[in-house]
Order: structure tokens, then C-alpha cells, then sequence
């Protein structure tokens, strides 16, 4: 075989270093945080009636960024007040067309003002800045554009079911995707005609906070849009204030069950887009390089704090030793650290609680004698970090492959025929979402029509688009959110709603 | 991997392939999901690379270019003041390493050959009926060998699509293994002409092609070709190169080439050899860079990065 001669050159020859990216930290100075920031009720901001307010910290650094107000029922209260008033002076007798101003004024706000907005959501829930920036803005913006256009367009989506706003909408939003779950749920509901009262999660308030500002800004009519921040307490003022006619929550199934019982005999509509514990499902004529791409991306997206995520990894045995030695160089590439940092593929772990829930289950993993791989990275000293994990060996039994863990961890399963990874795919309580790695069309298609789930990628995962509904099975929720189909819980029908 | 593959991989020994079983490698060859493949090369293409590793990658990118002219107009005094320039790219900045290569028509061989002696810079050429490759075979060959005989210490051939995308592969196979012998232990490239293949399970089976045939390089297009080298096709070779070393246990090298005209373009395609095929890539007897004009735009940015301020094109000589 030849080789090529590199003939001596004046100076010795050098042995080649590895190559260290250098830091390449996105600014931050380009958001403005205040000291403390009150309840967003009726227009202005407002201090709490309950007088309490709690910090925010970024779990990066574990440094607090800001207090934030703790609402009470007395604040809940008013808020509901701000948005029934609002409702009925305002925006239910306005035109489709003027709310649909105010929603396109949102989403240009939003696009102006998204690199601000990706840098806070990155400073106060841990995501690395390149998804804030690339995935959570354009998205968020995107869910204001494509409702905007529906609004003065209700009675056709609808034709002859004369479509009408519900009145309130209570909404209760998780901490992995603060500004784009704050999107998905205000977007539809103000396009419908309904006001809401929105609560971000206790770790991720900030951009919510901000988004109230761009309310501010684009003289949406008080009350309109009231933004409450708390912690669970508040939550379960906001769902089962008797005033409410909507509820919309996303998070835990286990509070999302808590929810539907408070909600029972109540005559209150209600979604809840909860867990999951999705199999990716790579067959052996798979294009493996991108699956292993697919994959990578299923479960270490924003650290995997992801409800749709693709913790189960399901291989057809033929190509499992080829993917896992390729899963193992990809986790080894994975640059872990520093949210701001333009080259981070994996950040913080959104906080301690959440940290110690991923670290006591991955224990139970190894002690229910699964297989862990780690890659070697160096983990900044302060702040909540968990290294990508891989679960070979795993069973269906395990608690890592029945739980939601909600982190960067990854368990993998083998299967033989397509209906052992059909049954084994479906054996969960949980239905958000599958993904299936084949060349074969009709394999996808057959495998779509099988699959107890809510979403199914073909060939790439965790993809998104306002125009697409989402939601879940079985005890990952019901109701969907996002297209034509995220319109209908937030309206009432001649002959009664969904 | 099979044990097989260990105990190859721990005790690299070239493979030889008949062109049967490189036949049936071709087609048992990954699939390759375009939309995946896209995205992955669009987002290593946002990589920030700064400070001392960018000064890093545009010192590798000057060591790893082979500095190109395949212009009919071409004449003796532009390769000499070339292969000035290929030795010695900022003549008042000692600390810029030289080029890979010239590379050039074999006509002007002779030329280059003589001008680059003893300075550590190669001679390569084209051959092989460049651009097509389709030419008669024993035309081709006897290019190849003319052109070894003039001085060349690279060789860059054209495979034949013709008979590639017609699944002759055993053929195409045979063509390119009778080169890689006419070629002798001289350093044999072969381009695949990615624009003219379709897809990238093409770009990625001819790949597999040229590498069971001995090819030491693995190159993305002549530049006579539009589209030229893309980000995306780049990393499909490289996703090959990678498997075909896992493998075998023989490192193929990977040279881009066509449209590589700003140092951005060129950093771009060392991240995708970085988190592609890893470190021991990133160096030029595994990893190239064809290019005309991006020299120019490397030394800027260079004195740039030391300087901060960016100089007038003016003091960069144009040949």
C-alpha cells in the first residue's frame, strides 16, 4: 500500500495537538434582570398580596439571578378577576382579525428580541444556548405566527359548528421548555378568544416575566395575558379557581393526575400533555449513522429533559454491537458544560431536585444489574451536572425502562422481529411519542399504524412544527396542542365541545 | 465489532479486495438518510471556533491545502510563482507553514518538480483523463504512469461514473485498482465527482468503491463540476471513512475540493473532520483541502486573529 512521503521540511516536524475549542461564551449582557419581580396581573406588574417571594437561580452556576414573586389565592384571585374582565370587556367582542394584530405584534417582538430571550432561558433553566437560540425562540415565535393566522379563520376550521371562546383559561407550564410551552399555550388560547392566566414553573419563571413585558409592549389589552409565578401550591389555585372555565397542563403525570381528580364534576375543560418513556426503534437496515444521530439527539436534547425523549432505545440484534460502538464514540464527542458556551451539546441539569431524581434512579439501575457506560468529560465543579449514560443490558422490567427519568440517560433493549419491538414499544402506561429507523417505507408505516403513541418520527426525532399536533396516549395525557387540532379545546361547539 | 475486526484494527495490514467482494461491499454499503445527514453537517457547521483554535485550524488548513491551478491557461511562469507561494504563503511572516501541495496538469510537472526539490512541498497532478475519467482505459493508465515518471508525488484520478452508476461496479472496481497499481507507491487520490452522483448512498457506496481499491484519498469533486465539494457530501465520505478504517483498520484520508474560497468554509470542514473521524485525521496525510484562492483569505484572517484589525487585500500577492 503506499504511503505518502512528507518530505523534511526546514523546520522539525511537529506532532499534531488535539484540537480544544476555545470557549466561545454568548454574552449576557444583553439581558437586564431586576432585582425582583412582582405578579403580571391586569397589565402591570404588582406586588404579591401574599408578600412572598422566592429566588431563581441559575443551575449552571447555582448563583441567584432574581426574586420572584410567590402567588397567594388572594393574587390568583386577582388575577382570574383581571382576565374574566378582560374577556368580556375586551376580547371576546373583538374581531378575529384584531386579535390576530396582537398575536403577529407578539411573535415580531419575540423574533426581535429572541437572542435576549435565548440568552435568559438558557441563564435560568440550563439549556445550552445553541437549542435557546435555534430551537425554543424560532418555535415560540413560530406557535404566535401560525395561531395569528387562525384567529379570523375560526368558522372555517369549524364550518357550521359556530366556534366560541370558553372564557379563562388557567395554564400551568413545566420548566424544561419555559418560553416554548409559554407559546404553545397562550398562542392558542388569545386566538380563540380566550384569556388566560398562565403559571411558569418555580425554576424557569424569567422569560414568562419577560414575555409579560413584550405583552406590555405590544399594548395587548390588560388583563388579557396575567402571568403568575409560584410553585406547585400556586399551581393548584390557578386549575381549580372556581372562576376558570379552561385548564391546560403540562407536566408530571403524576400532578396531572392529581389535577383531573380536583377537576372531576367541576364542568371545567381541561388537556394534560404529561410523561413519557418513548422507544426509538432502530431496525437493521436503518441508515445507522444518522440514527445514531437520531438517537443522540432523542435523549440528550436540552439534557433529556424532554417529555417526548427517546429514553428506550430498542435495536433489532443484528446491528446492535455496530450501534453501540458507534453510540459510544458519538457520547465520547459530546461537549457537556456551560449553557452560554455557543459549543455546548449538553448543559445543566435544570435543578438540584431534578438532579438527585435522575441520580437515584440511574442507582437503581445499576443495582438492578443493567450495564452503565459514561464518557469521559470533565463536569464543571459548581452547579447540578449529570454525564450522558448509556443502559445496556437492560430489561423491560427495570425501573430505567419503565420511569420517566427526565435526564440524559439512555436505556437500550434488542428485539428480533418488528412485533416483538411493536409489544415491546407499547408496554409502557406512557404513549407521547415513537421513533423508527428503517429504509423500508412500508415498515414505517406499517410500524406508525401499531404504535400507541401521539407522535411518530420516521427516520429523525424530537422535530417540531406549530403546524403539527401534539400529544399524548394513554397516561402520557389527552388533548393536543399545536395545527388545526390546538384550536378545539379552547372553544365551545354547537352540540358541545370535544 | 466482530473479533476479526479487533485483532485487524490493533494490526493494520492493506486489505486487497477482489473486485467481487468489493462488488458486494458496494452494495451491502450503510444507507445514508439525506435529511439527518443535512442537519448534522448544517448544525457542526455553527461550531464557534475561536481565538487559538481558530489560529490552530487556519495553520492546518494552509498545511493541508494542496494549492491548485487547472486552468487552460496555465503557463510556466504562474507555477513557478505558485510553488513560491505553496513554499512560502506570507514571504514576511516566516511562522506561516507551507502548503501540502501544488497541484497541477501534468504538463506542467517538470516545472513544478523542479521548483519544489528539496522544499517539502509535493507535487501533485491530476491524471487519468481528468476531469471526465472516461477516457480509454489504457490512455488513462498510461497518463498515470507518465505522469509518476515526470516527478509527481500525488496523483489525483477521476473514477468513472459511468460505469459506477451503471452498478458495473465489479468494472469500476477493476479500473480503479489497475490505477492504484499503475500509480505505484506514489500517493494515489481518487474523486468521486459527488455532484454527478445523485444521492448520497451513491456518494457513500463509491466511496467504499475507491477505498476497497486502494485509494489513499478519498476526494469530493474536480471543480469543473457544480456542485462542487458540499458540507453534506463531505461528511457522508467521512461517515465511510470512518467505517471502512473500523473495518479494515486502514486510515483512508479525505480531500475536499471545489468552491472552498473563505477560511470559515475551510475551518467548517475541519469540525466535520474532528467529530467525525476524530484527531488523528486532523493532520495532511489524512486530510486535504483542494483550493485556489482560499490561501489569501487564510493569511488574512490569520493576520487578523494576531493583529486584530483586518489588511487590505493589497498585501497579499495574488499568485
Amino acid at each position: 500500500m503506499a504511503k505518502i512521503e512528507r518530505r523534511e521540511r526546514g523546520a522539525p516536524e511537529r506532532r499534531e495537538p488535539v484540537w480544544e475549542y476555545a470557549t466561545a461564551p454568548e454574552s449576557s449582557d444583553i439581558v437586564r434582570l431586576e432585582d425582583r419581580y412582582g405578579l403580571f396581573i391586569g397589565g402591570e406588574f404588582v406586588e404579591p398580596k401574599s408578600g412572598q417571594y422566592f429566588p431563581t437561580i441559575n443551575p449552571a452556576t447555582e448563583e441567584p439571578l432574581a426574586e420572584v414573586a410567590e402567588a397567594g389565592p388572594e393574587d390568583i384571585d386577582l388575577a382570574v378577576k383581571a382576565a374574566r374582565e378582560a374577556h368580556e370587556q375586551h376580547w371576546r367582542g373583538l374581531p378575529g382579525t384584531e386579535r390576530a394584530k396582537y398575536i403577529f405584534r407578539i411573535a415580531r417582538a419575540l423574533q426581535e428580541r429572541a437572542r435576549e430571550f435565548a440568552v435568559l432561558e438558557s441563564m435560568d433553566g440550563g439549556k445550552p444556548i445553541k437549542e435557546s437560540r435555534d430551537v425554543d425562540l424560532p418555535l415560540a415565535a413560530a406557535h404566535f405566527f401560525y395561531y395569528a393566522g387562525w384567529a379570523d379563520k375560526l368558522e372555517y376550521a369549524f364550518p357550521n359548528r359556530r366556534p366560541r371562546p370558553l372564557g379563562v383559561a388557567g395554564q400551568v407550564i413545566p420548566w424544561n421548555f419555559p418560553m416554548l410551552m409559554a407559546a404553545w399555550k397562550i398562542a392558542p388560547a388569545l386566538a380563540t378568544g380566550n384569556t388566560v392566566v398562565l403559571k411558569p414553573a418555580e425554576t424557569t419563571p424569567l422569560t414568562a416575566l419577560l414575555l409579560a413585558q413584550v405583552v406590555q409592549d405590544v399594548e395587548l389589552p390588560p388583563g388579557v395575558v396575567n402571568i403568575v409565578t409560584g410553585a406547585g401550591e400556586t399551581g393548584s389555585h390557578v386549575v381549580t379557581h372556581p372562576d376558570v372555565n379552561k385548564v391546560a397542563f403540562t407536566g408530571s403525570t403524576e400532578v396531572g393526575k392529581v389535577i383531573r381528580r380536583a377537576l372531576a364534576g367541576t364542568g371545567k375543560r381541561l388537556t394534560l400533555e404529561l410523561g413519557g418513556k418513548a422507544a426509538n426503534i432502530v431496525f437493521d437496515d436503518a441508515p445507522l449513522d444518522q440514527a445514531v444521530e437520531g438517537v443522540i439527539n432523542g435523549i440528550f436534547f436540552n439534557q433529556g429533559h424532554v417529555c417526548c425523549a427517546g429514553s428506550r432505545l430498542l435495536v433489532q440484534e443484528p446491528v446492535f454491537e455496530p450501534l453501540l460502538d458507534k453510540l459510544k464514540d458519538r457520547l465520547q464527542t459530546l461537549r457537556v458544560g456551560d449553557p452560554l458556551d455557543k459549543n455546548t451539546d449538553v448543559g445543566a441539569i435544570n435543578s438540584r431536585q431534578q438532579l438527585q431524581k435522575i441520580e437515584e434512579l440511574v442507582a437503581s439501575g445499576v443495582q438492578e444489574g443493567a450495564e452503565m457506560y459514561q464518557p469521559e468529560c470533565n463536569l464543571p465543579e459548581r452547579g447540578f451536572w449529570f454525564r450522558p449514560t448509556l443502559f445496556t443490558n437492560v430489561s423491560q422490567s427495570h425501573r430505567i425502562a419503565r420511569e420517566e427519568i427526565f435526564g440524559p440517560v439512555l436505556s437500550i433493549l434488542t428485539f428480533r422481529t418488528p412485533a416483538e419491538a411493536v409489544e415491546k414499544a407499547n408496554n409502557t402506561p406512557y404513549g407521547l411519542s415513537a421513533g423508527i429507523w428503517t429504509d423500508k417505507g412500508s415498515r414505517i408505516l406499517w410500524m406508525a399504524e401499531r404504535m400507541e403513541a401521539g407522535v411518530v418520527w420516521a427516520n429523525t426525532f424530537n422535530r417540531f412544527d406549530p403546524s403539527s399536533p401534539f400529544g399524548g396516549y394513554k397516561e402520557s395525557g389527552f388533548g393536543r396542542e399545536g395545527g388545526l387540532h390546538g384550536l378545539e379545546p379552547y372553544l365551545d361547539f354547537d352540540g358541545g365541545g370535544d | 465489532m466482530s473479533q476479526a475486526a479487533e485483532i485487524e484494527r490493533r494490526h493494520p495490514t492493506p486489505v486487497r479486495f477482489t473486485s467481487k467482494e468489493a462488488a458486494r461491499l458496494v452494495s451491502r454499503a450503510a444507507a445514508v438518510d439525506a435529511v439527518g445527514l443535512e442537519e448534522r453537517a448544517a448544525s457542526l457547521s455553527k461550531r464557534s471556533i475561536k481565538r487559538d483554535s481558530k489560529l490552530w485550524a487556519l495553520d492546518l488548513a494552509i498545511r493541508s491545502m494542496d494549492l491548485t491551478t487547472l486552468e487552460g491557461s496555465d503557463t510556466v511562469g504562474k507555477i513557478v510563482a505558485m510553488c513560491a507561494k505553496a513554499v512560502r504563503p506570507n514571504p514576511v511572516d516566516p511562522s506561516v507553514p507551507s502548503v501540502a501541495a501544488v497541484c497541477i496538469y501534468p504538463h506542467l510537472v517538470p516545472v513544478a518538480a523542479g521548483q519544489l526539490k528539496d522544499t517539502g512541498v509535493n507535487v501533485a497532478s491530476v491524471a487519468g483523463g481528468f476531469p471526465s475519467g472516461l477516457g480509454p482505459l489504457d490512455a488513462r493508465l498510461r497518463e498515470v504512469r507518465e505522469v509518476v515518471d515526470l516527478g509527481a508525488d500525488e496523483i489525483d484520478i477521476v473514477l468513472n461514473r459511468s460505469l459506477f452508476l451503471g452498478g458495473q461496479y465489479s468494472q469500476a472496481f477493476e479500473e480503479l485498482a489497475a490505477a492504484r497499481e499503475a500509480a505505484g507507491d506514489t500517493h494515489l487520490k481518487v474523486i468521486l465527482e459527488t455532484g454527478e452522483l445523485g444521492s448520497y448512498d451513491r456518494i457513500r457506496q463509491a466511496s467504499v468503491l475507491a477505498m476497497a481499491a486502494g485509494a489513499d484519498f478519498i476526494k469530493t469533486s474536480t471543480g469543473k463540476i457544480q456542485p462542487a465539494a458540499t458540507l453534506p457530501a463531505a461528511l457522508c465520505m467521512m461517515e465511510a471513512a470512518r467505517e471502512f478504517f473500523h473495518e479494515t483498520g486502514r486510515r483512508v484520508g479525505v480531500k475536499v475540493a471545489g468552491g472552498i474560497r473563505q477560511s470559515k468554509q475551510a475551518i467548517q470542514y475541519l469540525v466535520l473532520v474532528y467529530e467525525t473521524l476524530g484527531p488523528e485525521w486532523m493532520t495532511p496525510d489524512l486530510f486535504r483541502i483542494g483550493a485556489s484562492t482560499l490561501l489569501n483569505d487564510v493569511l488574512m484572517q490569520i493576520d487578523k486573529e494576531r493583529t486584530g484589525r483586518y489588511q487590505s487585500p493589497d498585501y497579499y500577492t495574488i499568485d
